[in-house]
């Protein structure tokens, strides 16, 4: 029977390249010179998986390159090589290799040999070198785990452990390999022929091993089943040797037992691990989607049936019984929808430490390199938000962090000088706020030097020559496209993309960000982004004959226009003055070329929102109910439109778009509210009405 | 094999002749238009859109089909023809149109359905050049069934618009 492997290199690259993020996490960690060895051990672990089933499906490149990776972890395991930096800096290098080579395994695409050989160079440098200054010592390790007769191999195997697809046959052959191989099989345990299940097992072997074999090729053998038996390897005593060496014998026999009882303590401490992995599940996104798709109808379909309700409920009072039957049916659906909703949502809500594991890393690459010191500090890394929402912030987050690392956190001399630790801290921090997941990153730094900010705006042509701005304004500077922070701050230049690609990234996940900055102190990007791209609260309101929503979490208030507030800008912008502060009002139907609206301002509806931080007021005609919507974009089919995010199905059917209220306060900026291009039809509302709502 | 089944085969027979496409064609004013039937997702009739602001004035706005969002094109407005009032035959015709490399789905209004036509691939003649006359672009061919001129229509370039491409890489 031939098994189509390739059904299997999914799994094995999932598996692969998550062993790989746990070894470049776990060395991170490593206390250089007091090394954890349960860290060492995992790590060993990965690295032995990943070897194990390249090998198997004839990935061989990566097989042999982890071999080198991996006899480096092993001599660290056994304690015969410290755990050094340098051994650290290059075993993190070699998992960026063996992340590259899965990656041209998985994906196609070129080798880049010439690293590749250099890393494996590096180990093997690494192997020789210290190797040889270590073989005195580590000799004397070794001869305790060898002995000249050979090893008493009690193996016996749980009953299930056939089913993992582990052969006895196959071990034994790989122990016959080692040296003069005994065999007795035990069958006691064996059932009566009606109760023999062939997929069990109730074998076990005792197994005498001679010659000069050393302990640990005897483990590797038995290592993918160290959890599936019980194994006990003794050292056999030959009789006819010296007494004198009989102390020797005992002490290395204490020896393998003290080892055999510390591996099953850090094989458990892994195991469990591995079993608050094993809590979650892989599921194809795609499957994800389309029960997502589906609770959306379900949610469409509820409110219309609401909709039915309410108006059956105006038309036949007269059968109120049932009416209240309905209704309660009703109430009960729309609970019963919200919460498979909320459950269905939260199956692609992942904690934010995704993210934020990509940075421990960047952090120690770019401090190294840079030759500062930088301490990273995480907090709030359970916050969970979407997946798609984190697929995007990771690139965004990166560039922040490198921009912190590099512009923001000084040289230690620097620091020193400014009367700082000369260890600086990168502080990354997460939680929930209202609807939003707020993303705070702050660093100790130098901050924003604003007047080389200001100048290098000025010399742009940013700002005017005399033009004064505010504190503020100026921060908001460094997200201009015009200014690049690479070239205005620093001389050690940014790769890739500037801070305006960050702010546009942000932005089209409906998200903002924003820099509150004091000179020498440091610096804080706050970077605040929704929870799910899948749903929103809105507020329906119309605008003309068409309703759109407005969402709900950047909505302050609503209120009615009173003349006495309004004030005019050279005969061309609005303001509002709303308690103690001018805000633009924006006219949604001329934003739009609407046509119908009401020219004039006085006692209309306003609906006050903010946007990227700026504040502004859309005159609406109508305020009509709060409800969830599912958003569903207007670029499956057709293309992105300025100043709508979105659009969303309603209860009866008919399509109403989502309002992007930074975009809409960007066109305002970018072309004020001009006048429709075509005459502006007298008013139609019944503004009383309205008035009563806006309270 | 039975009767009824050789029937059948012979029928899918002459429906997968390989040199005859079929074509769904459909009225605008005085000329009669014809897109490839495998693309027709559903033809329904006018209802009322949802505009979409800022966009050209040909596209109507997008309507709710099971839960997608559809954007509507007035294929008139889009030739520059004439606009009319639409009536009760009035109807929008859903095609798939491939075009930046994915499917997208798109409505057309037309006058109204005519008929549904085999056209043998050599019969299909290739536009003439009218210069600046008329748009070729969305033309793929013009055929001649029952002595009428039918206009075949390369959809995936008329609804693919050049505005689409522009801004296409704004929607990643």
């Amino acid at each position: 029977m031939s098994i189509d492997m390739e059904q299997f290199h999914q799994t094995f690259f999932e598996e692969s390249f998550e062993g790989l993020d746990i070894m470049e996490n776990e060395l991170l960690n490593l206390d250089v010179g007091n090394a954890d060895n349960e860290s060492i051990n995992t790590i060993f672990r990965s690295a032995h998986s990943i070897k194990g089933g390249s090998g198997t499906f004839g990935f061989t490149a990566i097989a042999e390159f982890t071999h080198v990776a991996e006899t480096l972890l092993d001599e660290m395991r056994d304690g015969t090589r410290q755990v050094t930096q340098e051994a650290v800096d290059i075993l993190l290098k070699s998992v960026d290799v063996m992340r590259d080579m899965l990656g041209v395994y998985k994906d196609g695409g070129d080798m880049d040999e010439e690293n590749n050989n250099a890393v494996q160079k590096e180990l093997e440098d690494l192997l020789g070198v210290e190797g040889a200054s270590a073989s005195d010592e580590g000799s004397n390790d070794s001869a305790n785990e060898t002995t000249a007769g050979g090893w008493q191999i009690s193996f016996r195997p749980h009953i299930e452990m056939l089913r993992t697809g582990n052969d006895p046959v196959r071990m034994m052959h790989a122990l016959g390999e080692l040296g003069k191989i005994e065999v007795v099989v035990n069958i006691s345990e064996l059932p009566s022929f009606a109760d023999l299940n062939p997929e069990d097992s109730f074998l076990s072997w005792e197994i005498t091993l001679t010659g000069d074999i050393s302990k640990d090729d005897i483990v590797e053998v038995f290592d993918w089943v160290e959890d599936e038996c019980d194994l006990d390897i003794q050292p056999i005593v030959n009789e006819s040797e010296n007494v004198a060496e009989a102390p020797q014998a005992a002490a290395s026999d204490t020896l393998a037992t003290e080892k055999a009882e510390k591996d099953p303590a850090a094989k458990k401490a892994t195991a469990k691990k591995g079993g608050s992995e094993t809590a979650s599940i892989r599921v194809g996104i795609d499957k994800v989607d389309e029960i997502i798709n589906l609770v959306g109808e379900l949610v469409i379909t509820q409110a219309m049936l609401g909709q039915v309700g309410g108006e059956i409920s105006e038309d036949e009072k007269h059968d109120e019984s049932r009416m209240e039957k309905l209704l309660e049916g009703l109430a009960q659906l729309e609970r019963n929808t919200r919460e498979i909703q909320e459950s269905v949502m939260r199956i692609r809500m992942l904690p934010i430490s995704f993210v934020f594991s990509r940075v421990p890393r960047l952090v120690h690459d770019l401090s190294s390199k840079l030759n500062k010191k930088v301490n990273l500090v995480t907090l709030g890394e359970g916050t969970e938000l979407d997946k798609t929402v984190m697929e995007k912030i990771g690139d965004p987050m990166v560039h922040l962090v490198r921009n912190a690392l590099d512009h923001g956190i000084e040289t230690p001399e620097q620091r020193l000088e400014a009367g700082k630790d000369e260890t600086g801290t990168l502080t990354l921090n997460a939680y929930h706020k209202g609807g939003n997941i707020v993303i705070e990153l702050s660093d100790d730094g130098a901050g924003i030097n604003k007047e080389r900010v200001l100048n290098k705006a000025r010399s742009n042509g940013l700002v005017g020559e005399n033009e004064e701005l505010s504190d503020d304004a100026i921060n908001d500077l460094i997200f201009h496209p015009g200014l690049s922070t690479a070239e205005a701050l620093s001389d050690v230049s940014g790769r890739g993309v500037g801070m305006d690609v960050v702010r546009k990234n942000i932005k089209s996940l409906g998200g903002s960000v924003r820099v509150d900055s004091t000179e020498g102190k440091g610096a804080v990007f706050t970077i605040q982004l929704p929870l799910t791209l899948a749903i929103l609260d809105g507020q329906l309101v119309k605008v003309g004959n068409e309703t759109f929503v407005v969402p709900l979490v950047s909505i302050i208030e609503s209120i009615q226009v009173k003349s006495d507030n309004l004030n005019g800008i050279a005969g061309k912008a609005d303001l509002y003055k709303l308690r103690d502060e001018y805000i633009p009002i924006i006219r949604a139907d001329h934003i739009f070329n609407m046509h119908g609206g009401d020219s004039t301002l006085d006692n209309r509806l306003m609906v006050v929102v903010e946007g990227d931080g700026h504040k502004a007021g859309i005159i609406v005609d109508d305020l009509l109910a709060q409800q969830q919507v599912v958003i569903k974009s207007l670029e499956t089919n057709y293309q992105r439109v300025d100043g709508i995010s979105g659009a969303t199905i309603l209860g009866d059917g008919t399509v109403a778009l989502i309002l992007d209220i930074s975009g809409m306060i960007d066109m305002y900026k970018e072309k004020g509210t001009p006048e429709p291009t075509t005459p502006v039809t007298p008013p139609q509302g019944n503004d009383s009405d309205i008035a009563d709502e806006a309270a | 094999m039975t009767k009824a089944a050789s029937e059948l085969n012979s029928i899918i027979g002459s429906e997968l002749d390989s040199d005859a496409d079929q074509f769904l064609t459909f009225i605008l004013g005085e000329e009669e238009y014809g897109v490839d039937i495998l693309r027709v997702q559903e033809i329904k009739g006018w209802d009322s859109v949802t505009p979409i602001p800022n966009t050209p004035d040909y596209i109507k706005g997008v309507i709710n089909l099971r839960g997608t969002i559809v954007p509507i094109v007035d294929l008139r407005q889009r030739f520059n023809m004439p606009e009319i009032e639409y009536g009760p035959i009035t109807v929008v015709i859903v095609l798939k149109i491939e075009c930046a490399d994915r499917d997208r789905i798109m409505g057309i209004v037309v006058d109204g359905v005519s008929d549904v036509y085999d056209v043998p691939q050599e019969e299909m003649k290739e536009p003439p050049d009218f210069g600046n006359v008329v748009d070729t672009e969305f033309v793929r061919g013009l055929a001649t069934v029952e002595e009428k001129m039918i206009i075949i229509l390369d959809i995936d370039h008329l609804l693919s618009g050049s505005e689409i491409k522009a801004t296409d890489g704004l929607a990643d």
